[in-house]
């Protein structure tokens, strides 16, 4: 059901022209993905106007792993991190379900348009920080500073 | 215009770090120096940039050569038997979460399993005399690891660090033949379970990197200094080479001290006293 | 002296299909073990964080010094005019790039992450002398390309003698390149010497003339295409040359070290403690890959002989993997000179604990994706020289061109 609703969605994005009713339609659902509670529940879209997200995503990781690895740099808007925290979903028993799983935000979307999804070959597919808590992880993440630049990016 | 204003920003802002960086070698501790620079940054930054204002800020700013990270170890501190930093190391970075494949022979697993840091007990062949030390990725000025490597995914950081960028290491392991240390692993299992702070996968090579991941997040030691000074040996002395006023360029200061392998002139940031 | 035909390799259609059958058979043995070590890791191979590099490199280099020096034959022809060797350069050109394409192959599937190769080829750091030779072996193989058009055809006569020579000095640069990636790594004993990039040429020379003979004698018997006495005489005191040198370069590589200090305990073990290694190298190294050899091609009766002489070509073969496993895998397992003038009691991570050498046996899977390598090398070649025309059709002593040594006593010859 639920990936029959992502696929719906996915559809509505290629589809320019009917893209903008249908993506209002469909806004609640998308919700289902972001952690309740988590700094991008309450917001219009990610740290970008989502349209922008799902066509860039990669391009933002990517250009932002260079500036951590490289140069250290942790506290931004993008981050890898950053999708896994808010984008998460748990279990009834509050365990959260690795991200790249294949009815899961990142895998669904990423088997639905066949496109290899090797981060978390590496990279931790759930929060995954033993004594930070949420809060503070959501800081690292950058997410504090990225609701304000969400809308400042909306703005435009 | 705007371009002008923020260029000045961007100057007035490394003006206040380095003006920072005189006031830690007054009161010689890294976090008084976050605090500072944090402080005379947010004063002086024109408003609209946004800072966490945290102890332990995550960095925003890209790593200068203001600062070389390195490592003292006084060998006669590191007591015989003690695994302390290694066993720190690993669960810092994920390391104990290694599982041997099933397959595979106990001998096997030994030699192909990833040790970022290790136990080394040495005899003097002369004397007689029993060293214990750690042994880990040198952090060299000159590495040979980055020299050989192909595509440039083994790098030096501003910083000091000696690191694998495992987005371009396509895991040739020349550097682990151009390693003098031996530091190197080489990740021969598939990985899963993986920390966020340690991101790491089969297929690419990997050493210590002076617990990365808390430089960046402004945190003051390593893992395997804290578990050295919670077993009370205090053996191991993490800080910044570069400046004069931190301990670990104090200790440099006041006792003999050497570099392994010094005949190849690599400069290391980790340095040995009493071998 | 006539002139020179070339034609395909038509031996009966069953004989090469299954031939070709075989080489398939054999490269998919070898693709799997690939997917195999990709699909688990390395830990299914004997490679460890000690002997990083093992049994796939053996193959690969042995595949890629032998392309280089399999050019040796068509260098000689062309750039230094010894006619007699024109024949046989288009089959050194076609057995160069093969031999260089099946090496590449072994080197990039035993990589960690092959679907990185890409990276490779756009990222590059200058410093490391394995990028340059990602370039040297890419160039390598485009100029030969070029050196087999120039030959194959009429238009690319004038272009024949200059990209001949390019080939030449590039391909001596590439094997010193091969040499050098060892030869400058200060880290390890039995590595930090410059003389590996000119031994790594020599044993180049050595090893493609020998795959090279033994292609050709393959080929030219199975077909029944005659080669004269005069063509084997000079193509075996060729190999007995390069033979010797490789030893001169193992003699002096050996005395040299030896004279050092500080490499007195790398020379005894290598020489007379290293189990393996040990055996490799007197055995393998200098028995079978250079005096038994070269036994046989001085011999006044054994040397008449040509299953003798393929005997030798084998030998040297053998010998040259002995060689390149005690130079790579051996210099390895030889514990890095840390701490000298201490003994390590224990370690955590087998730093030579009481000097012992660290261990390793080359697995199933790394065998066949070595062979693998082999295998698509000679398929390359099979498939070439039956579809193209590679091999002239006869080396009988009327056909090829005169000895330049007895050139005096033709009566057309000028007089000296």
């Amino acid at each position: 059901m639920a990936k029959a609703l992502v696929r719906a969605g996915l559809v509505a994005v290629g589809l320019v022209w009917v893209a903008f009713a249908t993506n209002t339609a469909l806004a609640g659902e998308v919700k289902r993905y972001v952690v309740e509670g988590s700094r991008a529940a309450e917001l219009d879209s990610c740290v970008e106007p989502t349209e922008r997200m799902r066509r860039m995503h990669m391009e933002f990781i990517k250009h932002q792993r260079i500036s951590t690895v490289h140069e250290g740099i942790r506290g931004t808007k993008y981050s890898l991190t950053g999708c896994v925290d808010c984008h998460i979903s748990y279990d009834v028993e509050r365990i959260p379900k690795p991200i790249n799983q294949p009815d899961q935000f990142c895998g669904a979307c990423h088997a639905y348009t066949a496109v290899d999804l090797n981060c978390f070959d590496c990279h931790a597919s759930v929060p995954n920080r033993p004594g930070v808590d949420a809060d503070r992880a959501h800081r690292e993440a950058g997410v504090e500073g990225l609701v304000r630049s969400g809308r400042n990016g909306e703005g435009h | 215009m705007g371009k002008a204003t923020e260029m000045n920003d961007k100057h007035t802002r490394s003006e206040a770090e380095s003006g920072a960086l005189k006031a830690s070698a007054i009161d010689g501790g890294r976090r008084g120096f976050i605090g500072v620079a944090a402080g005379v940054t947010a004063a002086m930054v024109a408003p609209g940039v946004i800072l966490h204002a945290v102890a332990a800020a995550p960095r925003s700013q890209p790593v200068t050569s203001d600062v070389r990270w390195g490592l003292l170890i006084d060998t006669t501190k590191c007591v015989d038997g003690c695994s302390a930093c290694v066993e720190a190391c690993g669960r810092e970075n994920g390391l104990d979460l290694q599982v041997k494949s099933e397959d595979e022979s106990e001998a096997r697993w030994d030699h192909q399993k990833s040790v970022w840091i290790r136990k080394v007990k040495l005899q003097d062949n002369q004397t007689g005399r029993v060293t214990n030390l750690p042994m880990m990725c040198q952090h060299c000025e000159h590495p040979p690891c980055v020299d050989v490597c192909p595509t440039g995914a083994s790098f030096k950081r501003a910083d000091g660090i000696v690191m694998v960028d495992r987005h371009l290491c396509i895991g040739c392991r020349y550097c682990m033949m151009a390693c003098p240390y031996k530091a190197r692993s080489f990740i021969h299992q598939g990985t899963s379970g993986q920390l966020t702070r340690a991101p790491r996968g089969k297929g690419c090579v990997e050493s210590c990197n002076l617990c990365v991941h808390r430089r960046d997040n402004g945190e003051e030691s390593t893992a395997c200094v804290d578990a050295c000074v919670a077993e009370g040996h205090e053996a191991i002395v993490f800080g910044d080479l570069k400046d004069p006023a931190s301990p670990i360029s104090r200790k440099l200061n006041e006792i003999p001290s050497r570099q392994i392998r010094e005949d190849l002139v690599l400069n290391t940031g980790v340095r040995y006293s009493g071998v | 002296m006539k002139r020179i035909v070339y034609r395909e390799w038509r031996i009966a259609p069953q004989r090469f299909w299954s031939l070709l059958g075989i080489l398939a058979a054999v490269i998919g043995v070898g693709a799997l073990a690939f997917g195999y070590m990709e699909h688990q890791g390395h830990w299914v191979t004997g490679m460890n964080n000690s002997v990083v590099w093992g049994a796939p490199h053996v193959f690969a280099v042995f595949l890629i010094i032998s392309a280089s020096g399999a050019l040796n034959i068509a260098s000689i022809g062309t750039v230094f005019r010894k006619p007699i060797y024109k024949p046989l350069s288009r089959l050194s050109g076609l057995l160069a790039v093969a031999l260089l394409m099946g090496g590449l192959l072994v080197l990039v599937t035993d990589l960690g992450r092959p679907e990185r190769l890409i990276v490779a080829m756009t990222t590059y750091n200058f410093s490391s002398i394995f990028a340059w030779n990602i370039f040297l072996y890419t160039g390598f193989m485009v100029i030969v390309i070029a050196y087999l058009w120039s030959m194959a055809d009429r238009q690319g006569e004038p272009f024949n003698r200059p990209i001949a020579l390019v080939a030449l000095v590039w391909r001596l640069a590439l094997t010193t390149g091969t040499g050098s990636i060892f030869g400058f790594l200060v880290a390890r004993q039995a590595y930090d010497a410059a003389i590996l990039g000119p031994m790594f040429v020599a044993m180049s020379f050595a090893y493609g003339l020998a795959v090279f003979m033994l292609v050709l004698i393959f080929s030219f018997e199975d077909e029944g295409r005659p080669i004269g006495p005069r063509m084997m005489r000079r193509l075996r005191n060729l190999l007995a040359l390069f033979v010797s040198v490789v030893l001169y370069f193992t003699l002096t590589y050996h005395l040299t070290n030896l004279y050092m200090a500080k490499h007195d305990g790398l020379e005894h073990w290598l020489l007379f403690n290293g189990g393996i290694y040990t055996f490799l190298f007197w055995v393998g190294w200098v028995l079978i890959g250079g005096l038994l050899p070269l036994w046989i091609l001085y011999h006044p009766h054994l040397n008449q002989q040509r299953h003798w002489i393929v005997a030798a070509c084998a030998m040297v073969i053998v010998g040259g993997f002995a060689t390149l496993y005690v130079v790579i895998i051996g210099s390895q397992a030889f514990p890095m000179p840390m701490f000298p003038g201490q003994t390590i009691l224990e370690s955590g991570f087998f730093d030579g604990v009481n000097g012992e050498s660290a261990a390793y046996w080359p697995t199933i899977p790394e065998l066949l994706l070595g062979l693998g390598g082999v295998a698509v090398a000679l398929l390359i070649t099979t498939v070439g020289v039956r579809v193209l025309q590679f091999l002239p059709e006869s080396l009988a002593d009327d056909v090829v061109a005169p000895d330049e040594e007895t050139m005096h006593d033709q009566p057309f010859a000028k007089p000296a």
